[in-house]
């Protein structure tokens, strides 16, 4: 069963087949289409929607409704995304499970409606106050805008804390043919922690605050050691890097004109591959060390290099060794062309 | 007298430090007796379990200490958005939103007001102090004029600082709050008709009627730097002459109980009922190739539906599509454009810079494009473009007059219909006419009527082309 629809619509209905029992959200564009989408067919099928009053209300009602243990979500872009940190944050640290889907438009300030990747580090490296991550993940199709948000309440629930599902307005905006999930998703039993208005539940208890700094402490080290775990579930994906002698990293809606680039790059003589991110946190930093390695590397971003600097991060890291990587990318909301990375690759192959 | 154990609130107020106080308020706080006329309430009421209470920011963080039903905890201003998520989630609960004068008036008054102006389901408790607790004695929304804080050491001057809040007479010219009034835990009789009104805004929420209010004018000895009976002096003779004790509104008798939600399909059944054209995932086929086509025109000459409608067709022929508009300030009058690929294999960049098919619906679009189109493609262009501007060598260029046989027909904003007309008689899609024509009939899920307009339209246009252009 396929429908043909835009990576928004994809979303919502990736959330409905994830279980989500509420939609709460202020619009804002390139994501807007999720809230319509949402608007129409979270009552359809007896689920809540309600458009808040603003991205801060937006996030606090996924904070109460995570908070009775219910699975819910939002949409923004960056502007609603900014205001939204602080809440976050507070989930993470209320050891709340909930899904924020932020579909990037190009910055700083009001910037403009057009795609770009100039979230990461904010999504990544976690916009919001104290020592925190969010499960971050990066689809790069209509098809991974909805599996990949049913991923996201999987992932939340399994390690309470927020998921991101870090898109783009190019990819909100475009569509493809979408296969339906097979069937939803059991609903996970939060009875054992959320306050659900029973008896059962009178007992438990949501909050974020540990006054005394030795308890607030213990509070971090048990957030830290929790997020160690969340590395078993990197995921990342190559394209024809068995031989390659370049490698194009990208994720996203970058991998895909990556991807293009690549098939181009062979067929003029350069063994070209591409390695994506589908989990930028956890991040697939030991696969990309291996897959680097003895390789050319060239990171396409449409950001000033927030990922690029990760992508070296990530080689110190996890492979310990610094390896040149360049740098091709746009920002502003415009879109580096399949020509534009197939020169970048060429320089990078002279060198 | 047997002494009488209060049910509702913990035995015992753990706490981690020295236990030197019963409770960790202040001598002379108000905070322990709304906390007790609360528990009282919601203990009589019998709604216990039922009952979660949102817990603030500031002095009243730990109320959890106390109050044993659900706790949830809120930044600051934030509870009105937690409470309403909590009750649209479980509606069964008893909502109550607990919070003080800065909390609420200042950093969250906008979730107050709006949570009010929907009419949420839930109680909130406003402690109004007139000035701040925990933080350290700042102007709080409601401090009164020429009183000093730490943040007015002078006096609070309504010239810099404004004038106090009064936020039940705000909250009155809204329409949905059921129930709206200001009460004083100032003194034993004042605290009865408190008793009162909190009874009365948890029965509200017992029976699911609606949003209820309670302002408590509540003494902060140790912030106002006095004792305790000065502090509720203070409270009964200062703060009363500035916020007037009583009900501002009680529509508890007539407010009627939310309707039951509707039974509804499952997410399944929902979704495979709502696609018209059933079609498998595409199927990989090496022999297919990729097809790259860029539809181009003004906003408003259904140049982005005519994309979708040839990316939809592609899907019902099991090919690989993608469908990519340029939008923002285009969707708004200027040109439009959308980019589509169709292949037998996984599509990588979805942009197509250099199209195989390009259809020009005006003359700036015409002029921007048409050099980037690959040799061996084709351009249709409407009739109306000057073609000064020369395509690249080995491009065929057909004008089709779709703008002017629309009008003819009656139908001006059927040109993108002509345009595919044109694309299916020229077999430049590489897809079945078939496809096309459900995708095109799909177009016009909504509007019924004009898919069988449409399909006339399109036989005479491929009509016109027969008798007028070289094929």
């Amino acid at each position: 069963m396929t429908k043909f629809v835009k990576g928004n619509e994809a979303v919502v209905i990736g959330a409905l087949y994830a279980g989500c029992d509420v939609y709460f959200g202020y619009p804002i564009t390139p994501a807007s289409e999720i809230a319509h989408g949402a608007a129409k067919w979270f009552p359809s099928v007896g689920r809540e929607f309600l458009q808040a009053e603003c991205e801060t209300a937006s996030i606090y009602m996924v904070y109460g409704a995570a908070a009775a243990g219910r699975l819910a979500m939002t949409a923004t872009s960056g502007p609603g995304m900014s205001l939204m940190q602080e809440g976050i944050s507070y989930m993470a640290a209320a050891n709340l499970p909930g899904v924020i889907v932020n579909v990037m438009r190009a910055g700083p300030g009001l910037g403009n409606v057009y795609p770009e990747q100039g979230d990461y580090n904010q999504a990544v490296k976690c916009g919001g106050h104290g020592n925190y991550s969010c499960v971050v993940l990066a689809p790069a199709s209509v098809q991974e805008m909805c599996d990949l948000t049913i991923r996201a309440f999987e992932l939340s629930f399994k390690y309470f804390t927020p998921a991101i599902v870090l898109a783009d307005g190019l990819q909100g905006q475009m569509m493809e043919t979408l296969v339906l999930p097979e069937h939803e998703m059991p609903k996970p039993d939060t009875t054992p922690w959320a306050v659900q208005a029973t008896q059962e539940t009178r007992k438990n208890l949501i909050t974020s605050i540990y006054l005394d700094a030795p308890a607030q402490e213990a509070h971090n080290l048990r957030l830290q050691a929790k997020y160690a775990k969340m590395s078993a579930d990197a995921r990342h994906e190559t394209y024809l890097c068995e031989d390659a002698e370049l490698v194009l990293v990208a994720y996203g809606i970058c991998s895909r004109i990556a991807r293009t680039a690549a098939e181009t790059l062979r067929s003029g003589g350069v063994k070209a591959g591409v390695f994506r991110p589908v989990t930028l946190s956890p991040f697939p930093g030991a696969a990309l060390s291996e897959t680097l390695k003895g390789r050319k590397a060239l990171v396409v971003e449409l950001s000033a290099g927030q990922f690029h600097d990760d992508v070296l991060l990530h080689l110190v890291k996890e492979g310990g060794r610094y390896q040149p990587v360049d740098l091709c990318n746009r920002m502003g909301g415009m879109v580096m062309t399949v020509d534009d990375v197939v020169a970048a690759a060429r320089k990078t192959m002279k060198k | 007298m047997t002494e009488k154990k209060t049910v509702g609130m913990y035995d015992v107020f753990s706490r981690s430090g020295k236990q030197t106080r019963a409770t960790h308020y202040c001598a002379g706080c108000g905070h322990g007796i709304i906390h007790k006329l609360i528990t009282e309430a919601m203990v009589e009421l019998g709604i216990q379990d039922r009952t979660v209470i949102v817990n603030p920011i500031g002095c009243a963080v730990f109320g959890y200490y106390y109050w044993d039903c659900g706790n949830v905890g809120a930044a600051h201003g934030r509870a009105p958005a937690i409470g309403t998520a909590i009750n649209r989630t479980r509606r069964d609960a008893v909502v109550i939103s607990y919070q003080g004068d800065g909390d609420l008036g200042a950093i969250g008054f906008n979730n107050t007001f709006q949570a009010a102006g929907r009419g949420e389901h839930m109680a909130v408790f406003f402690v109004n102090n007139a000035i701040y607790g925990m933080t350290g004695g700042q102007m709080a929304p409601t401090t009164l004029v020429g009183m000093k804080t730490t943040t007015s050491p002078f006096g609070r001057d309504p010239l810099t600082a404004g004038y106090p809040l009064h936020v039940c007479e705000v909250l009155n010219q809204l329409k949905a709050p059921v129930y709206i009034e200001r009460v004083s835990v100032a003194d034993t009789k004042r605290i009865m008709q408190a008793k009162r009104a909190v009874r009365k805004a948890l029965e509200i929420q017992r029976d699911g009627k609606g949003y209820a209010f309670v302002e408590f004018i509540s003494p902060c000895p140790t912030n106002l730097g006095v004792d305790s009976l000065k502090a509720a002096a203070f409270c009964a003779d200062e703060m009363e002459k500035e916020y007037p004790l009583g009900c501002v509104r009680d529509e508890s008798a007539t407010a009627e109980p939310r309707p039951p939600v509707p039974v509804t399909p499952t997410v399944k059944a929902f979704f495979e009922a709502s696609e018209q054209h059933q079609a498998p995932m595409a199927e990989i086929d090496e022999k297919a190739g990729e097809l790259r086509l860029k539809f181009t025109g003004f906003g408003g000459q259904g140049i982005l539906s005519l994309g979708v409608c040839v990316a939809e067709a592609a899907r019902l022929e099991k090919r690989f599509a993608t469908w990519f508009p340029s939008y923002g300030p285009e969707q708004r009058g200027g040109s439009a454009a959308c980019s589509v690929v169709i292949s037998g294999k996984p599509i990588g960049s979805p942009s197509v810079d250099h199209p195989d098919v390009l259809v020009c619906m005006n003359q700036p679009s015409y002029e921007r494009f048409v050099r980037d189109v690959r040799p061996g493609g084709t351009v249709i262009v409407d009739a109306t473009v000057p073609l000064a501007e020369k395509a690249p060598d080995g491009v065929r260029v057909v004008p089709m007059p779709a703008i002017d046989l629309s009008i003819k027909m009656g139908v001006p904003k059927a040109a993108n219909t002509m345009m595919l007309a044109a694309l299916m008689k020229l077999g430049v899609t590489g897809l079945k006419n078939e496809h096309l024509l459900s995708a095109l009939d799909a177009s016009f899920k909504k509007k019924p009527a004009l898919v069988e307009k449409n399909r006339l339209l399109l036989d005479e246009a491929q009509a016109w082309m027969e008798k007028n252009l070289p094929l």
